[in-house]
């Protein structure tokens, strides 16, 4: 397309494409492709796993069947959101939320539901079942709370069409910044939304895309961090599998407020589906005349190219991930120079983070006011977070600034399993923290997370009941800080390895206070002498579950005792001779031969044999180990 | 540029703007302490021993690398930095093999010095797991001894970025990172030029020549041996380091000494065959000129390059000068001339030589370097082996006189002694064949625009109605962009003179340790350069062909420059070889 | 001391592609990532037969392309199994018991992580989450995933890829 007129002439034209989704907004009318039935399934990673896939081609095989392919409109959409419940398919115009489906529900979903209207309760997620029958899944406790702003297409659109991210005002902003507005006027409203960046650090957004445009260069890059390392964060990989143009969309913006034409998205390798998707929406943007040449008639030039990652975490760092794209070692280098001034190939470069590309064109189109009235005073708008861990709902969740972890763990994750307590919870992954239960009520932002020893990072929220050993959870994210450091400088390269050294001694028995102390200083000083980012937080996960579960470690040290029964060489198992009844289960199943004992007469477990496999445990039927 | 003013310690300072915090540092009397970086060609801030505290930074900064703005408040000594710094010494020395007594680098040993300077009490203080690695003895002149790396990255920077050569860098990631070669090769099998800047470039005992200091002496023990030493040009430049003279110094007459009191039988000069190699080189120029051979020709002093040229640029070959370099020149001369005149049997002669280069090593056992039917030079030693030497004999060498070299080989002239330093060899060249062109005697013989440390040079010349243009490159990543350009048509030179290592010989692999705190602040090599021109200045020959000694050898032996004698004895063949070698 | 890799057993096909695909990437800024994860799509792994390729065909010296080799978790310098087994070590799999899975498939299949069994059947490594921590704990065999898994079900698993 060579105009905006054609871009909102496409709009009008493909608008009824959606429109019979859009139960929020009133506008739930017959679609204009003639369909009753638009029957969304989640194609996100999680319900791939757990076999989207093959629902979509039963749904298929099954509509064909019941001779309904001109009523029904199946659609293969990005994350809802509730993994956990996978495979999850939503039936719209009612919205009905089929949740955890298997190919073997399908007949009858399409029978009686798809052909005769009669929902199939059975199938669906039991909180939108009310006494008078049905309620929307934004009714539910997970979804209530939300607010998708980064991911209000997720779930609802085909990422592969662009013609319905086109529907949703899609390329919207970017015809509003070429047309009306200045690079000035741009980077004016990011910096009233008060839009910060999602990655982790939080720099404000419009303050960077400000120094990378007053530095004069022939050529400048604008570069999206899709390099989402954080284990148990996967925030970014679901807006590009559920929304891809919104990121090139917005980096297009920022290739017009700082002057660059050319953009790299560097993607994990082990995201394919999000490649697939970005590369079909690259491909259809380029079509368009979205991307390229004189985009809308402008004579703004911008075009993305891909650079897939390959498994380093640390090129999640800006520095490392441009040395990255540049063909080398993923190495960081030192600050200043700062990317704006001197990043790719040495050239004046922003690199922002997916989520951060995706608040943009909504940012533009509602204004700078819409989005900073959420959110806290500091931090403004949304924030996307990964829950995971132990919590019943584990999956997506898009939140507003300055809902408190209670909120979040509690009503929108549906609290934890198995009536434990809650403990931790960890944020900011290998470079953040864990809050313990005495900041449940804070305000999750920025500062607030800072000020509690932790970070947001880029979203990843682990939650951790009373099973969960504080240090051996520092030792989880040492040893992947250990495995990720990428050996370039003293602190980092060694002093990772003896932190986690220092780590083992505590979970193995060996430790003394003097080791504690070793461990702080230690960490201290990673903090002000690593050369990156990463280095300097490592110590991070170690510093806060000290500062937060100090009686734990004691615990370890002095006692010799985990008290949370996880770390394996301070555990020792025994027999209640009362609960056993000497069915010899467990001396049969002991890989040691630790267990001893006549039949029907209680045993005995060696200790110095013992393994401490707990293999006994989970045998016994009358609950008569006892692990301490 | 203007000024900047910033604050160290509580004291204004005034510095140029874009310097560094460790350059305004310095001006303001301090010295930061550094171990990774090498100005302009490692400047990674890796290591974080240089840093420093600044106000509003969150955390400390490398001073190395950050660069200093107006109204900036710096703090280099704190309790929090002194902490600092020393805990980094203790991380890296919980992965060093801490066999500091029997180091090659005991004494001047940058980590040492640091730790000794910034107060470590306790080496062991984090020991825990250590890297463990294979020396890599496969090179013919250097050992790679990784336990011993700090990975400061000196020597890789050296490799790639000034010598373009790049057979050696950081591998795998975190603690398992290491130096090595691809797919952990051993140097010989890759296309290491044996040039050893890697080595002068280590601030710790990982990487260091072949040791042949044993083989020497028990060659001067051995009453059946007939031992003769010769000493490069660029020896009597750097020497006196080792003894704790300043950068700069010559100790040529103590060093003569101190060969002779070390037991050789004869004690000679290599600037006597550096003489003889331009009688050939200038011959052989001339010749190719007059009779159409192929130009531009190329120098073959430096086996380093030789080396580089054989690998990278194999079809430039042809363009190398057949002449034996100056050490093999002498070996050969010794063998056959001076042999016969003094009716030694050659192969009773053990021919040393004294080389500010390791990669001298590698050149003895090149093939066609044997013109007696034995090898022209059987062992070749750095300056640095030479002071080990002397040391180990207990000689007080500043207390030694000054003595001369031995007759006949110990004569050179003014233009062989400038051999070691970049462009000495085209102005030696030059004094010879303009003279011979001309058939007039120079009025000038300072060619000062082929002069001087920058990595590529070009002039021309107007000789005897001919414009001779030459250029000098030394560094190999200087070589190859100087013929780059050859190739490309870009540039059309008659003589090029190449050297390995940036700066000439001065600068050799095999000369003297200079801590990188004083290369960050000095020009070693303009310092070492100076002394050998103060040489050529002294001495009352300055030309090649004026060599007394010289004349004399071509009248009783060789007859003349490019005779058939003297291309059997004096010049040598190439080979072809590749850049990447999968070993068996 | 050089690193040994099994025999090289590169065809000609793959050799074709690999030198078209290099020709492809001629002239581009910062190509080496994009070459070496398509060369390694060809061959499985990157060789040294195959590194040699890539730097004489870009000039780039074989000590850089193999410093990026080994920095990246992704490339492999030994051919992988015919099944990969990877088990998701990330926060979520962990706290879910991720790590008795892994030790379970070390038992089951004789080697350790990293490692290819002799037969070159399977190969096991740890990955970081692979973002289906619903299904916790999850490991992948190629791209199928296996999820809410306990130790008792591994056996099961590899005694079907063995049959």
């Amino acid at each position: 397309m060579k105009s905006l007129e054609e871009l909102n002439a496409v709009q009008d034209k493909v608008k009824g494409l959606i429109s019979l989704r859009l139960e929020d907004e009133g506008q739930a009318n017959a679609a204009t492709d003639g369909c009753r039935y638009h029957v969304l399934v989640c194609g996100g990673t999680g319900c791939t796993s757990s076999g989207s896939k093959q629902i979509i081609a039963k749904l298929n095989e099954e509509i064909e069947k019941n001779n309904i392919v001109k009523d029904v409109k199946v659609v293969q959409t990005g994350c809802h959101g509730l993994c956990a419940l996978g495979p999850i398919m939503i039936v719209y115009p009612e919205g009905t939320f089929y949740s955890m489906i298997s190919v073997d529900d399908v007949p009858e979903i399409v029978s009686e539901h798809l052909a005769n209207g009669r929902v199939v309760t059975r199938c669906v997620y039991d909180e939108t079942i009310t006494e008078d029958g049905f309620q929307s899944m934004h009714e539910t406790a997970f979804y209530k709370k939300q607010n998708r702003v980064a991911l209000r297409n997720c779930g609802l659109i085909d990422p592969e069409d662009i013609n319905e991210y086109i529907a949703r005002d899609g390329y919207q902003a970017l015809g509003k910044v070429l047309k009306e507005m200045t690079p000035d006027d741009v980077i004016k409203c990011l910096l009233d939304s008060g839009l910060r960046g999602r990655g982790g650090g939080g720099f404000p957004t419009g303050r960077k895309w400000q120094l990378a445009m007053g530095n004069d260069a022939d050529q400048k890059y604008v570069c999206c961090n899709a390099d989402e390392g954080d284990p148990g964060a996967f925030m970014d990989r679901s807006v590009l599998e559920g929304d891809p143009h919104v990121v090139l969309e917005a980096m297009a913006i920022a290739g017009y407020v700082i002057g660059a034409n050319q953009g790299y998205i560097y993607v994990r390798a082990e995201y394919p589906i999000a490649v697939d998707r970005l590369k079909i929406a690259i491909a259809q943007a380029r079509e368009q005349g979205l991307l390229g040449k004189d985009i809308f008639g402008t004579g703004f030039d911008f075009d993305v190219d891909l650079r897939l990652g390959a498994g380093a975490f640390v090129c999640g760092e800006e520095t490392a991930l441009l040395t990255s794209i540049e063909g080398q070692r993923g190495e960081p280098h030192p600050r200043p120079p700062f990317p704006a001034v001197k990043g790719l190939w040495e050239k004046p470069t922003i690199l922002n983070n997916v989520e951060t590309y995706a608040n943009i064109p909504q940012i533009i189109l509602k204004g700078a006011d819409w989005f900073a009235s959420m959110g806290t005073e500091k931090s403004k708008g949304t924030k996307v977070f990964a829950l995971g861990g132990k919590v019943n709902n584990v999956g997506l969740v898009e939140i507003p600034m300055g809902t408190t972890l209670r909120e979040i763990v509690e009503e929108i994750g549906g609290g934890i399993p198995n009536g434990k307590k809650f403990k931790a919870a960890q944020t900011g992954g290998p470079s953040g923290g864990c809050i313990s239960a005495d900041n449940y009520d804070i305000p999750i932002d920025y500062d607030n997370l800072i000020a509690i020893g932790s970070m947001m990072g880029s979203g990843g929220l682990i939650v951790m009941d009373e099973d969960s050993c504080m240090v051996d959870i520092a030792k989880f994210f040492l040893e992947f800080t250990v495995d990720e450091s990428c050996g370039k400088c003293t602190p980092c390269r060694i002093g990772t390895t003896r932190l986690l050294e220092l780590l083992n001694k505590i979970s193995d028995g060996k430790a003394t206070m003097e080791d504690l102390d070793k461990i702080e200083e230690l960490a201290a000083y990673m903090k002000q002498n690593a050369l990156c980012a990463l280095g300097q937080t490592a110590a991070n996960p170690v510093l806060s579950t000290i500062k937060n579960f100090r009686d734990e470690y004691v615990a370890h040290i002095v006692d010799k005792k985990c008290p949370a029964g996880v770390c394996k060489n301070l555990l020792t198992y025994s027999i209640d001779p009362e609960k056993c009844k000497g069915c010899t289960m467990c001396a049969k199943n002991c890989p040691a031969e630790a267990i001893t004992g006549e039949k029907k007469k209680p045993h005995e477990i060696d200790p110095d044999k013992c393994l401490k496999c707990g293999v006994c445990m989970s045998k016994c039927k009358f609950d008569a180990i006892v692990r301490k | 540029m203007e000024n900047i003013t910033i604050k160290i310690n509580g004291m204004e300072v005034s510095a140029p703007a874009g310097s560094t915090i460790l350059e305004a540092a310095r001006i303001a009397g301090i010295d930061i302490p550094t171990l990774c970086f090498l100005k302009e060609i490692n400047e990674i801030g890796a290591c974080r021993i240089c840093v420093v505290e600044v106000k509003g930074a969150r955390s400390l900064v490398a001073a190395c690398v950050y660069p200093i703005n107006p109204g900036m408040e710096v703090f280099t000594n704190t309790p929090l930095v002194r902490e600092s710094r020393k805990k980094t010494l203790e991380l890296i020395l919980s992965d060093h093999e801490r066999k500091c007594l029997s180091c090659v680098r005991s004494e001047n040993c940058e980590l040492q010095k640091l730790c000794k300077d910034l107060g470590v009490e306790d080496e062991s203080m984090y020991d825990g797991a250590k890297n463990e690695y294979e020396l890599d003895e496969s090179a013919p002149h250097m050992i790679r001894d990784n336990n011993k790396c700090i990975l400061c990255r000196r020597c890789v920077a050296v490799c790639d970025k000034v010598q373009g050569i790049g057979v050696i860098g950081a591998n795998e990631r975190g603690f398992k990172t290491h130096i090595s070669s691809a797919f952990e090769m051993g140097l010989a099998d890759t296309s290491c030029v044996s040039c050893g800047q890697c080595i002068v470039a280590c601030p710790v005992g990982a990487i260091y020549e072949k040791d042949n200091t044993k083989e020497v002496f028990d060659a001067i023990a051995d009453p059946d041996k007939f031992v003769v030493v010769q000493t490069a040009p660029a020896v009597r430049a750097g020497l006196g380091e080792e003894f704790g003279l300043p950068v700069g110094s010559g100790v040529e007459g103590k060093m003569a000494a101190a060969l002779r009191r070390l037991g050789f039988d004869k004690v000679f000069d290599t600037n006597f065959s550096a003489d003889l190699t331009i009688m050939e080189e200038a011959h052989e120029f001339l010749d190719r000129v007059k009779n159409g051979g192929t130009l531009p020709l190329i120098t073959s002093c430096s086996p380093g390059w030789i080396k580089y040229c054989e690998h990278y640029f194999p079809d430039m070959t042809d363009n190398l000068s057949s002449c034996k370099s100056p050490q093999q020149m002498f070996g050969a001369t010794l063998k056959t001339y001076y042999a016969q005149k003094m009716g030694i049997d050659p192969k009773k002669i053990v021919s040393v030589s004294v080389m500010p280069c390791t990669a001298k090593k590698f050149e003895i056992g090149r093939d066609d370097q044997d013109a007696a039917g034995c090898p022209d030079v059987d062992i070749s030693i750095t300056t640095r082996e030479l002071a080990r030497m002397i040391k180990g004999a207990g000689l007080r060498f500043l207390d030694l006189p000054d003595e001369d070299f031995d007759d006949p080989l110990g004569e050179g002239t003014g233009a062989a002694v400038i051999f070691g330093a970049t462009g000495g060899v085209m102005e030696a060249a030059l004094r010879t064949a303009v003279e011979e062109l001309t058939g007039e005697e120079l009025k000038n013989l300072d060619f000062t625009d082929v002069r001087g440390v920058e990595g590529i040079k070009e002039a021309s010349y107007d000789v005897a109605g001919m414009t001779v243009k030459v250029a000098i490159a030394s560094g190999l990543g200087n070589a190859r962009t100087l013929l780059n350009k050859v190739k490309s048509g870009e540039a059309d030179y008659h003589f090029i003179e190449i050297m390995g290592c940036p700066g000439g010989c001065v600068n050799g692999g095999g000369q003297p340790h200079v801590p990188a705190s004083f290369k960050n602040a000095n020009d070693v090599r303009a310092l070492r350069g100076k002394v050998l021109y103060d040489y050529d200045a002294a001495n009352p020959i300055r030309k090649s062909h004026e060599n007394p000694q010289i004349k004399k050898v071509y009248d009783e032996f060789f007859g003349e420059p490019g005779s058939h004698k003297a291309h059997e004895i004096l010049h040598t063949t190439y080979v072809k070889r590749e850049v990447n070698r999968i070993p068996e | 001391m050089a690193k040994k890799t099994v025999p090289f057993q590169g065809t000609k096909e793959q050799e074709e592609k690999l030198l078209e695909m290099i020709k492809a990437h001629k002239g581009e800024k910062g190509a080496l990532m994009p070459i070496l994860q398509q060369a390694q799509d060809i061959y499985g792994y990157l060789p040294i037969e195959v590194q040699k390729i890539i730097s004489d065909e870009t000039g780039i010296p074989m000590e850089r392309i193999y410093g990026v080799a080994t920095f990246y978790a992704q490339f492999a310098l030994q051919p992988k199994g015919k099944y990969r087994i990877s088990v998701c070590l990330g926060t979520a799999c962990y706290v879910k018991g991720s790590g008795q899975i892994y030790e379970k498939l070390q038992e089951v299949l004789q080697i350790q992580g990293g490692e290819c069994t002799p037969d070159g059947k399977f190969s096991l490594e740890a990955c970081r989450c692979v973002g289906a921590c619903g299904l916790a704990p999850v490991m992948m065999v190629n791209d199928e995933v296996y999820g809410r898994l306990t130790p008792d079900d591994i056996q099961g698993i590899v005694d079907k890829y063995n049959a």
